[in-house]
């Protein structure tokens, strides 16, 4: 193609008519979407900062090393053992999930054309939508009718959450590995286990960290399950099995929708607890999955 | 004494257990006593599956239950009165301070039928009170609760069409109104609707500062809800062997809806260790427990009552494990 | 080269690590079917206990009907189950969900990819994705006893003092109704269903926006005549998938629709839905109760299950979704 002299672009705000009025309704539609944003952003926005607000002055020492304090009229007491139970089943829980999803992801991206690879990628995916409180009959039905209520039947229920969770995120981060990588390892006489668990793990791992972490940070925040597992307690426990188990979503579930002034000041407080423990995990987990290793 | 009770039922006497839990644990530190506030239904249902070592109910339990009940343990069940409590209607009308309602005019207001505060119905009790022309909103359980069947056995005594149209129970298909979780949840959804109307053990509406309405008894008397009115309401009534009965007919001074609340417990399958700590904490409670049952405005229960009560204390876990 | 014997020296090691490979298979192929059993057997263990409830109250009428009953029984079902109460409060809320974060959703996804610099897009996505971050049960407190009372109880009342004359906005309005559990559901489902639009808004080709612009399009025209016709079975997609999560929200449903008992017509009064009525009854049902609720349980899967089954299946025609923005 024959250059030509650069052709001045005419800018539409020195158009007439029409196209200064088509310009012009492009130029609200933009505010239009601007506002879109801004109408998602200021409820969380307002999230924050009423939970920092009204959560902020409930939390104190007590709140956060007390248990329950047996009095519904009076302020004091804390949520220590509904941390205990959170953090207790979410280890729990994650113990169970994250390394089966992520053995079930290899696999799903190193067979992906084995019989099995395709329901496991699509029930997996559909997985995702089940609505929790399901996963909690779920877990009532085959577990605690046998074997009672307690920590252990909770972080099963918070670990078929996650599952499919963990599944699907690590799949797409292990399909980021670069196909040479894994060559290069097969051409050095490498096996499949070997370049699997010292090729293509040790690259995808910062996405795999990501994708584990924001799961936890997930089933840190799911409720309705636990009503159905584990219940509730008084007190900090450390029991498996056996006797109820408290959840920081359980301790402000029942406290918000209670009248007691007291009682609501301390859900705040818990909600504050969790936003700050859920936060961190989420906050953590996109860092790490920030720092990618040269290659990928 | 070293034992863990767990225990779940009634909101009704939630606030008074913690307190007398709280006080006895600290006073035996090696037992812990867990009572979770799940409604009178719940206590019954996980007492009668076991999960639980003792229930609490403010609904005596129907000979059904019983029979259930004593099927899964495998022997006798008890009822052992604790308190007495006043079913109290509280209500939230801006400027309206005090406020008289009737039988009729309650069953009423719940079944639908009076849908605004100045309702003639209304106004007609309550002379120089000014009703503003306000929607009425009602607020019932969601949980099969206790105070719920005191509340409906009341309404089904007194009034022709409650008893046609709805009837009594721990649950019963309501008209109309706002569902609350215990009696907490109820207090909750009177608070924050303007115009909400419902019904709340007393201690819940004192604690969170809702009016409460003054119902008239069976004498024409207009009476508060109050620890006398309760106390006087129970005062004189028959009480059956087992321990089973409902407050009715009330007259003179007392408050017309009221009820006592009973702790369910086992005469037989229990671990030693936890049969004696219940029983210290139970004849504990019942021999005046730090006076914080008229603290809150619950009623103790008599000394009459209070024998056979203790009596059947006596006979938790006597067929032993 | 000399044959060594086989169970020493460098073949060994190798026979060892061919070994290990099958092994090693296996392995993974386990952890796959876990997800397939686990899913099966949640299906199949729920179902089997719903069907008695089915069976005794008739699908129809367990799905139509409004008088839900318990029983009481340790061994049959004698109680009334019908579930139209609580399916109609799911819909409701559910629909108010969806009429309000579409737009939304939309409206962030065309920011995000057409009008906004890339610098600013990023920390944007970054704050719309904290939403999804924020546990149910905090936005349930949230809207309770904040966002509620101060920001929605104003607007529904000035809405249904304005047009109370419909049916569906009629007052008083409640302080726990269909429309404040709906509002808060938008709020969560809006980062789903902006993060699905925003991959199908990026998936457009460039050289058609090129192109439109090319022949003097504005912005805005661009986006209208190219990017979202190009985008709708993708936006219908992430619409399904975020009315089926909102299907199946239950906590914060729980604590602002309002426990009621019956079908209002109005969307600023009380209702129930099926994930909320299984939350707050579960603790005092008795078996044939929870069998019951379970029936509820396998008839709210089932709905999310189909809508969720269309919504995959109408974005991947759109091409592959990555797992992070669907999850």
């Amino acid at each position: 193609m024959t250059s030509a002299a650069p052709v001045a672009r005419p800018s539409l705000r020195q158009a007439s008519g029409p196209a200064r009025r088509r310009a012009a309704f492009s130029g609200a539609m933009n505010a239009l979407l601007a506002a879109a944003v801004l109408l998602a952003l200021i409820p969380l926005g307002l999230i924050l900062a009423v939970i920092v607000a009204k959560g902020l002055p409930a939390m104190n020492w007590e709140f956060l090393t007390g248990t329950f304090n047996f009095s519904r009229r009076e302020s004091g007491g804390g949520y220590l053992h509904g941390l205990v139970g959170t953090l207790y089943m979410g280890g729990l829980a994650a113990l169970m999930a994250i390394p089966a999803g992520i053995a079930a992801a290899v696999f799903l991206t190193e067979f992906p054309r084995h019989p099995v690879s395709g329901p496991v990628r699509f029930f997996s995916d559909v997985m995702t939508g089940v609505p929790s409180v399901f996963v909690g009959l779920f877990v009532y039905t085959l577990l605690v009718r046998r074997i009672g209520f307690g920590t252990f039947v909770g972080a099963v229920s918070l670990a078929i959450i996650m599952l499919p969770i963990v599944v699907r995120s690590s799949e797409e981060i292990l399909k980021l590995v670069p196909g040479e990588l894994k060559r290069a390892s097969y051409a050095l006489g490498a096996r499949r286990w070997q370049t699997v668990l010292s090729v293509v793990i040790p690259t995808a791992a910062p996405g795999l960290v990501t994708g584990a972490m924001l799961a936890v940070a997930r089933a840190l925040g799911e409720t309705a399950p636990l009503v159905l597992t584990a219940l509730a307690a008084n007190q900090v426990v450390f029991d498996l099995q056996g006797s109820g188990q408290s959840a920081l979503p359980l301790l402000i579930f029942r406290e918000a929708r209670g009248a007691f002034e007291a009682g609501q000041q301390r859900a705040w407080a818990g909600a504050l607890e969790l936003m700050l423990l859920v936060l961190v995990l989420t906050v953590l987990a996109r860092l790490i999955g920030a720092r990618r290793p040269a290659g990928t | 004494m070293n034992a863990d009770l767990l225990g779940a039922g009634a909101t009704f006497p939630d606030p008074l257990y913690q307190e007398w839990i709280g006080a006895f644990v600290g006073d035996n530190p090696g037992v812990t006593i867990t009572y979770e506030p799940i409604g009178s239904g719940g206590g019954v249902e996980q007492f009668t599956a076991k999960s639980t070592d003792f229930g609490g109910s403010d609904a005596f339990m129907t000979d059904d239950e019983l029979a259930a009940a004593q099927d899964a343990w495998g022997c006798d069940v008890v009822h052992i009165p604790t308190v007495f409590g006043a079913v109290a209607v509280a209500y939230n009308l801006s400027g309206v301070e005090s406020l008289t309602l009737d039988s009729e005019t309650l069953a009423a207001i719940f079944l639908g039928e009076v849908t605004q505060w100045n309702d003639p119905a209304i106004a007609d009790l309550n002379e120089g009170v000014s009703l503003p022309d306000e929607p009425v909103i009602v607020a019932h359980r969601s949980d099969g609760s206790g105070t719920t069947s005191i509340f409906t056995t009341y309404l089904d005594d007194e009034s022709a069409d409650w008893h046609d149209q709805v009837g009594k129970g721990k649950e019963v298909g309501w008209p109309v109104g706002v569902g609350g979780q215990g009696n907490d949840g109820v207090a909750a959804a009177i608070a924050q609707n303007d115009g909400g109307i419902g019904y709340v053990e007393l201690s819940y509406a004192i604690q969170n500062d809702l009016s409460v309405a003054s119902m008239v008894n069976a004498d024409g008397k207009a009476i508060e809800p109050s620890l006398e009115s309760t106390a006087a309401a129970a005062d004189g009534i028959e009480i059956p062997d087992d321990l089973r009965f409902s407050i009715l007919d009330v007259g003179g001074d007392g408050y017309p809806i009221a009820g006592a609340t009973w702790i369910l417990a086992p005469t037989c399958g229990m671990d030693a260790t936890k049969a004696d700590a219940l029983k210290a904490f139970l004849t504990w409670a019942l021999q005046g427990g730090d006076g914080t049952a008229e603290e809150l405005l619950y009623a103790p229960i008599g000394e009459a009552l209070q024998d056979k009560a203790l009596a059947n204390v006596e006979r938790i876990n006597e067929g032993g494990q | 080269m000399t044959a060594a014997p086989a169970s020493v020296g460098p073949l060994a090691a190798i026979r060892r690590r061919r070994v290990a490979d099958p092994a090693f298979r296996w392995v993974l192929l386990g952890a796959s079917l876990l997800v397939l059993v686990v899913l099966a057997l949640m299906i199949g263990s729920t179902t089997l206990d719903a069907i008695p409830v089915f069976v005794s109250q008739g699908i129809w009428s367990f799905l139509t009907g409004t008088t839900w009953d318990p029983g009481f029984s340790r061994t049959e079902i004698t109680g009334t189950y019908q579930a139209g109460v609580f399916i109609y409060g799911t819909l409701v809320t559910s629909l108010i969900a969806i009429v309000v974060a579409l737009p939304v959703a939309i409206g962030i996804g065309l920011f995000l990819t057409n009008v906004a610099p890339r610098r600013l897009a990023r920390p944007l996505v970054y704050l719309v994705e904290l939403l999804a971050a924020v546990p149910s049960v905090v936005y349930g407190l949230w809207g309770l006893h904040f966002f509620a009372p101060v920001v929605l109880k104003p607007a529904a009342q000035a809405i249904s003092g304005e047009l109370g004359w419909l049916p569906i906005f009629a007052g008083p309005v409640i302080a726990f109704n269909f429309f404040f559990a709906g509002i808060v559901l938008a709020i969560m489902i809006v980062p789903i269903i902006s993060a699905i639009v925003r991959e199908v808004f990026a998936a457009v080709p460039e050289a058609e926006r090129q192109a439109a612009y090319a022949m003097g399009a504005t912005r805005w025209e661009v986006m209208r005549s190219v990017v979202l016709p190009r985008s709708r079975p993708g936006i219908i997609g992430a619409t399904m998938l975020g009315l089926g999560r909102a299907l199946g929200e239950t906590i914060a449903v729980a604590l602002l629709i309002g426990g009621g008992t019956a079908i209002n017509a109005s969307i600023f009064q009380q209702g129930e839905s099926i994930a909320a009525k299984i939350v707050n009854t579960f603790q005092e049902s008795s078996p044939e109760g929870i069998d019951a609720l379970i029936a509820l349980g396998v008839t709210l899967f089932a709905l999310t299950i189909v809508i969720n089954l269309a919504a995959r299946l109408i974005v991947r025609r759109m091409g592959d979704v990555s797992g992070e923005a669907v999850a």
